[in-house]
């Protein structure tokens, strides 16, 4: 019984039309190694395709075998993709270039030098919360505009959530334009003066307590950056919308990640909710690391009964954390097992308790009854969250990768994970 | 209840945990970790034998709200747990608080220039948000001054809490968010928030502060902890310290290493597994076997996989703790448990 229709990443991989594919989704749900399977996918289809990533820890550059990524699109080695006439690269972005070269591009060298000189700019170029954002959004524009490309795979920062993903570039472009700004540093601008007449005391009294929280010195910084910057203003704004609007154009394609657990279906549910209010196109979710029996048909209950049958001491499975009535015995070996040094204090979850062994019958199949019980379970949890996800948003279409038991790291774990999303239909 | 269970004398017996002496434990970790979880247990376990703790987030995620299933936090100090009380001690209580830098803002104001009118008013214009924003650190550097102050305050001749615990920003902006207040010391080169950057600093980088790493055991979150760790090791020359990295999500290994070995390498004796499931009087057994054996040689492939990455964690040259994987949903039962692992493994 599934409630969701089947995403078929094959379909829109291989249409023409769709120009741009956005990974979006809470940390730690696999959206970069996501992003980078559905970009070799793409190019082993005779895409031409980039894979712009925007994380700091390098994590696509080591699933796509690459030491180093910088602020251009660099070919990936080993992607098998001339053959179907495609084509792969990657890059990770540099904000602060990126940034540098908007500045660069839009003021002639003297004001662009003093503006990547003002020490205010300096810091918002590389920590403003939103700037990485802007940035990104900023280097898609670019890659987009540049035609180079038929398909641009992104994966998107690693916000608190994923919402500032899509507010962040607003949020920056309305900073830098707003009203206040000009109102704070309308002093250093001709014409200001005349402005300044009809901000009476408010005004000061705002600039005064601004300069007792930031410090006078920062203020004056602000003030010359925004005067150099001053003919760039509506260009951001400009650009932010622009952005959007890219977004929101019929070529784009958001795919939602996450896996089966509250917190990440949670997070995709807001983003779901918040993409279909902005009427950006939402193409499906994708369900990283489900877990499946093959011997689905031996339920956990009937498992563990069998189990019990072969191996009737209880409490051997647990483990040795386990306080519950059963777990005196093995606390006491802890404490020591921590008293012996750091080494030491690892601690030893190998191995059945003797006592178990002796007693049972049969222990490797009684562990494997049990293993296939545990993980009946994990997977009938699974099913409910996403059920649930699905009764919310009943029309979107979703893919299911299942838990590899290793990490991906090279292109072919990375080509397996593009076979999973592409078999389309989910595995209920 | 489990903690009566005979093992009561876990939480009374006097004795040094790996950080005495810390007060503010910092607790960051790579987004999926479990990291409000972990910090949690922590406040829990820090909290046994009559301790007042605090703990708090600044993302505002409302992640402890969610983690004790209780309504939104306000910007206020509440009791959202007790830590379980001995024959002989009297429970431990853990205070929750959801940080937020405007009202940080209003309240330091407040402290500092008795301003607490004007920035209401300052608020509503977007001026608080605005000086956030220009002075990119000021957030952070409101939040962790936050948590310092609650760590310094005093109530009645002795410190309010006995530790705080911060639900911090993930690894990848740990080193910045703990470092801001140097950043902002060298853009804001004067004024009263240079000097409260520098009080919060002086706080952060002491012994009284370590920060903990929340990691489970896959390739990418143990190489966001060892980055994250070198990074902190850099800012360490300042006098910050690094804690104790927290291993979630643990599973028990049921297989003995012979049957491990063979599960991982796919030579099982599936005639055994077979025999077994008949004896255990399974009647319908077609194909069972191989996909039990299949189940296994995933499951033992798991833990070497696992076990590899522990050995890479083993390198970082910190304290390392396990936390077992709570199968059911994480309730405050879960979160007991994780204390007690805590506690019992010296962590607090």
């Amino acid at each position: 019984m599934r409630a969701g229709p089947a995403l078929e990443v094959d379909r829109l991989l291989d249409d023409p039309r769709t120009r741009i594919i956005v990974c979006c989704g809470s940390g730690g749900v696999g959206k970069t190694t996501t992003a980078a399977a559905l970009g070799l996918r793409a190019a082993e289809r005779g895409r031409h395709v980039v894979v712009l990533t925007v994380d700091p820890a390098r994590r696509l550059a080591q699933s796509m075998g690459l030491s180093s990524l910088d602020n251009t699109p660099r070919p990936v080695p080993g992607a098998e993709a001339e053959a179907a006439g495609g084509s792969l690269h990657a890059m990770m972005l540099d904000m602060k270039r990126t940034f540098d070269e908007i500045v660069e591009a839009h003021s002639d060298p003297d004001r662009a030098e003093q503006i990547l000189a003002n020490p205010f700019y300096q810091s918002l170029s590389s920590s403003f919360a939103g700037t990485q954002e802007y940035m990104a959004m900023e280097k898609l524009g670019q890659l987009r505009h540049s035609d180079e490309w038929d398909l641009i795979v992104v994966d998107t920062p690693p916000s608190r959530s994923a919402l500032d993903f899509l507010d962040a570039p607003q949020r920056l472009s309305r900073f830098l334009d707003g009203r206040l700004i000009r109102v704070l540093t309308a002093p250093t601008k001709a014409g200001g003066r005349a402005y300044l007449k009809f901000v009476t005391a408010g005004f000061t009294m705002v600039t005064g307590v601004i300069t007792k929280i930031i410090g006078a010195q920062l203020l004056r910084d602000v003030q010359t950056f925004v005067a150099a910057f001053d003919t760039m203003f509506g260009g951001f704004r400009e650009r932010a919308e622009d952005t959007y609007r890219l977004l929101q154009a019929p070529g784009t394609a958001f795919l939602v990640i996450a896996t089966p657990e509250p917190d990440a279906l949670r997070e995709a549910s807001y983003f779901v909710d918040r993409l279909s209010s902005d009427q950006m196109p939402l193409a499906g979710l994708i369900v990283n690391r489900v877990h499946r029996s093959p011997a689905a048909h031996l339920s956990a209950a009937r498992s563990l009964a069998a189990a019990e049958v072969l191996q009737p001491v209880p409490g051997s499975g647990e483990s040795p954390f386990d306080l519950g009535e059963n777990g005196h015995g093995e606390n006491g070996q802890h404490g020591e097992n921590h008293l012996a040094g750091p080494e030491a204090g690892v601690p030893d979850l190998r191995g059945t308790p003797a006592s178990a062994a002796t007693t049972s019958r049969h222990p490797l199949t009684a562990t494997a009854l049990r293993l296939h019980a545990e993980r009946m379970q994990l997977a009938e949890r699974e099913r409910r969250l996403e059920e649930s996800f699905s009764a919310s948003h009943p029309v979107i279409p979703m893919a299911e990768v299942l838990a590899q038991p290793e990490d991906v790291h090279d292109l072919d774990g990375l080509r397996s994970v593009g076979k999973e999303l592409a078999r389309g239909v989910r595995l209920s | 209840m489990w903690w009566r269970g005979g093992d009561s004398l876990l939480w009374v017996r006097p004795r040094d945990t790996d950080w005495e002496g810390v007060r503010l434990h910092v607790v960051t970790g790579k987004g999926g970790t479990g990291k409000t979880t972990v910090a949690g247990a922590l406040a829990i376990a820090l909290a046994a034998g009559g301790r007042r703790v605090l703990l708090m987030e600044v993302e505002g995620r409302q992640g402890i709200a969610r983690l004790f299933d209780s309504p939104p936090l306000p910007y206020g100090e509440r009791r959202v747990a007790v830590a379980p009380a001995t024959p002989t001690l009297p429970g431990g209580e853990v205070y929750a608080l959801a940080a937020d830098a405007e009202a940080a803002l209003i309240e330091y104001l407040e402290m500092f220039y008795n301003l607490r009118h004007a920035g209401t008013a300052l608020t509503r214009l977007g001026v608080v948000d605005f000086a956030t924003t220009i002075a990119p650190g000021l957030r952070d550097v409101l939040l962790t001054g936050k948590a310092v102050e609650a760590t310094r305050r005093r109530s009645g001749g002795r410190l309010y809490y006995d530790a705080v615990v911060m639900d911090a920003p993930p690894t990848g902006r740990i080193g910045k968010f703990l470092n801001v207040a140097t950043e902002v010391s060298g853009l804001a080169k004067v004024g009263p928030i240079r000097g409260h950057a520098d009080t919060v600093q002086s706080v952060i980088r002491s012994p009284q502060t370590a920060v903990h790493f929340v990691t489970v055991l896959e390739e990418m979150p143990v190489q966001e902890t060892l980055d994250g760790v070198a990074e902190l090791r850099g800012l360490a020359q300042g006098g910050l310290q690094l804690g104790g990295i927290m291993i979630n999500m643990v599973r028990p290994v049921d297989l003995t290493e012979e049957q491990l070995r063979a599960a991982a390498e796919g030579t099982l004796d599936q005639h055994e597994l077979d025999t077994g499931l008949k004896a255990a009087g399974i009647e319908d057994r077609r194909g069972l076997a191989a996909s039990l054996a299949a189940e296994l040689t995933e499951h033992a492939r798991e833990e070497l996989a696992q076990r590899a990455q522990r050995s890479r964690l083993a390198e970082a040259g910190q304290p390392r703790y396990d936390l077992p994987l709570i199968t059911d949903q994480m309730d405050l039962a879960g979160l007991y448990r994780l204390a007690a692992a805590l506690r019992d493994q010296g962590a607090a």
